[in-house]
């Protein structure tokens, strides 16, 4: 290639690139070097090269007589912050898969419209949908005020600001990116295959477990990783319908930075959440790597 | 039993998926339809219906802080968007329809970046670095947001326009330019025209984007400049009223309709 083609293309990028190093990648950067400064008095950190940052992560010193323990805290968060997320995935697959297949399986100009559907929900307003869902769960919510009318139950349930809530509200929030992944891998599935496995005598079950599932593994992969991931770091949903105590990590992030004035912690936290994210990141390139050699 | 085994058998059919799918959907809109029910509401409560009013549109249309946050969000959205398309065109154009070249790899990975990076983490890195600027320079205006914003909606621009050009190849261009079309009027009269759906559709979704945003907004804006969503998140601690509930159903009707445009836009194209 011509040397000023290359000048020509590197010079077009250029605007885009040095706004995303200003107000992205760069600031990442700064994040890994405040995680190993000293916390400053009210807020912000002291130019001071520290380890306690990243300390801190997973131990507690005690003010008194610096003994260290385990901080019960964090580690309670970030076992929620792995549980919700693996259970909304679970979930998500669960509802997603059945309605991906659904959608795979009706006349072409009707998958259009069902597909629609399934889009409508994934670009309106997360915090539109968390406070829908909230609405729903709530004391007054219609969801007690059914139970109530059944005759099931006598007071309200406390749902609102529940782990059971949080997970409700990721699954609601998430299941759009579950399906469009889905839907694109079962789009493509060779129905015949399937009715070659029927006429061997298989059943319903088998063909499910031996013939779709493997055929569309990529795209439950696909969508457990796009599920997994924003779940991990999810924000608004555990901050709405968790109500300040059932933290995930993202909220204790910004406990740090907040009331916590701590942000050498802070920032090593944040860098822990984007190293699991990545490891997952990196899983899902592999998969989509593998899948493309053997297709 | 007899009218099972006289249905010709599908092969297609999986019993229960189609009961899971419409639950599905059920689960997706209930929520919605009764948020925007609720926004209709005569009485104070967003549990008790009290009769058809549209008394909380207008409530929230006279609330000064919501008129504020409505003109900041769309200030933001506005500039962040356009911003980012134009950044965007331009990226696109210069890795497009080219053979891969040195770094090239590296402007792609850059571009998308915002899309792998979890929100908050970007949110935190953000306030840690306009902290320092706002500090040292006294300076704490609307541009921190804007460029915030413009910088996670770079890759939601670039996409579409990507899309866009890859599909066109370059005989027009070619064949303005046997023409003796200059390079600039080869851009602006053929290249330009042809990648024009993919424009619109990156900044509508860059728009949107940018407009939903909470989570990076939250951690960027000085006191006083709350957006609609962050304008939003605050009242949810409190008493909640419909207003919340007409707000999101406007918000709602927006996305709506800049969605069905973006489709309807992506449907010609074809």
């Amino acid at each position: 290639m011509r040397r000023a083609e290359i000048r020509r293309n590197w010079l077009l990028a250029t605007p885009a690139l040095i706004l995303l190093l200003a107000a992205a990648s760069g600031p990442l950067l700064i994040a890994v070097v405040y995680s190993v400064l000293e916390p400053g008095d009210y807020s912000g950190v002291v130019w001071k090269l520290s380890g306690e940052g990243w300390f801190r992560v997973l131990f507690n010193r005690d003010i008194f007589d610096d003994t260290v323990s385990l901080a019960d805290a964090h580690l309670t968060i970030f076992w929620r912050s792995a549980s919700l997320s693996l259970m909304t995935t679970f979930f998500t697959l669960l509802l997603g898969f059945p309605t991906a297949y659904f959608i795979a399986t009706r006349p072409l100009r009707q998958r259009m419209l069902w597909l629609f559907l399934v889009t409508i929900p994934f670009w309106t307003n997360l915090l539109i949908r968390t406070f829908a869902i909230m609405e729903v769960i709530r004391n007054e919510g219609i969801a007690n005020s059914t139970l109530m009318a059944l005759g099931l139950i006598d007071a309200p349930i406390q749902m609102l600001y529940t782990d059971a809530s949080v997970l409700a509200g990721m699954v609601y929030v998430y299941l759009p990116l579950m399906v469009l992944p889905l839907y694109a891998s079962l789009d493509r599935l060779d129905f015949r295959l399937v009715e070659a496995a029927y006429d061997l005598y298989a059943s319903r079950i088998a063909v499910l477990r031996r013939v779709i599932i493997p055929l569309v593994k990529p795209g439950i992969v696909a969508g457990s990783i796009l599920v997994f991931i924003p779940s991990l770091g999810a924000y608004v949903t555990p901050r709405v319908l968790g109500g300040g105590k059932n933290m995930m990590i993202s909220n204790l992030i910004e406990l740090q930075f907040g009331e916590g004035r701590n942000w050498p912690l802070g920032a090593a936290l944040s860098i822990t959440l984007l190293a699991f994210v990545m490891v997952a990141l990196i899983f899902y390139v592999r998969n989509m790597a593998g899948e493309q050699r053997n297709g | 039993m007899a009218e099972g085994t006289h249905r010709r058998f599908s092969v297609r059919r999986m019993p229960g998926f189609t009961s899971i799918a419409m639950l599905t959907f059920a689960m997706l809109y209930g929520p919605i339809v009764i948020l925007v029910i609720y926004a209709f509401n005569a009485g104070e409560s967003v549990a008790l219906w009290e009769g058809f009013s549209l008394r909380w549109f207008v409530t929230a249309w006279d609330n000064t802080q919501v008129q504020e946050a409505t003109f900041r969000s769309l200030i933001v959205a506005g500039a962040a968007s356009l911003t980012a398309t134009v950044l965007a065109t331009m990226a696109a154009l210069g890795t497009t329809r080219t053979r891969p070249y040195p770094g090239s790899l590296v402007i792609y990975a850059l571009i998308n970046q915002p899309l792998m990076v979890p929100e908050i983490v970007t949110a935190v890195a953000l306030l840690i670095v306009f902290a320092m600027i706002k500090i040292a320079t006294g300076y704490s205006g609307l541009i921190f947001l804007i460029a915030a914003h413009a910088a996670f909606c770079v890759p939601f621009a670039y996409l579409p326009i990507r899309a866009r050009l890859e599909g066109m190849n370059l005989d027009y261009e070619t064949a303005a330019a046997d023409l003796y079309a200059p390079p600039w009027q080869v851009f602006r009269r053929v290249t330009l025209p042809l990648m024009a759906p993919g424009i619109v559709a990156g900044a509508m979704l860059a728009f949107v984007i940018s407009l939903d945003d909470v989570v990076i907004t939250e951690f960027v804006k000085s006191a006083g400049q709350d957006t609609l969503p962050t304008y939003m998140l605050g009242q949810l601690r409190r008493m909640v009223t419909p207003e919340v509930n007409a707000i999101s159903t406007a918000l709602l009707g927006v996305t709506v309709v800049l969605l069905t445009a973006f489709f309807v836009l992506n449907r010609q194209r074809r």
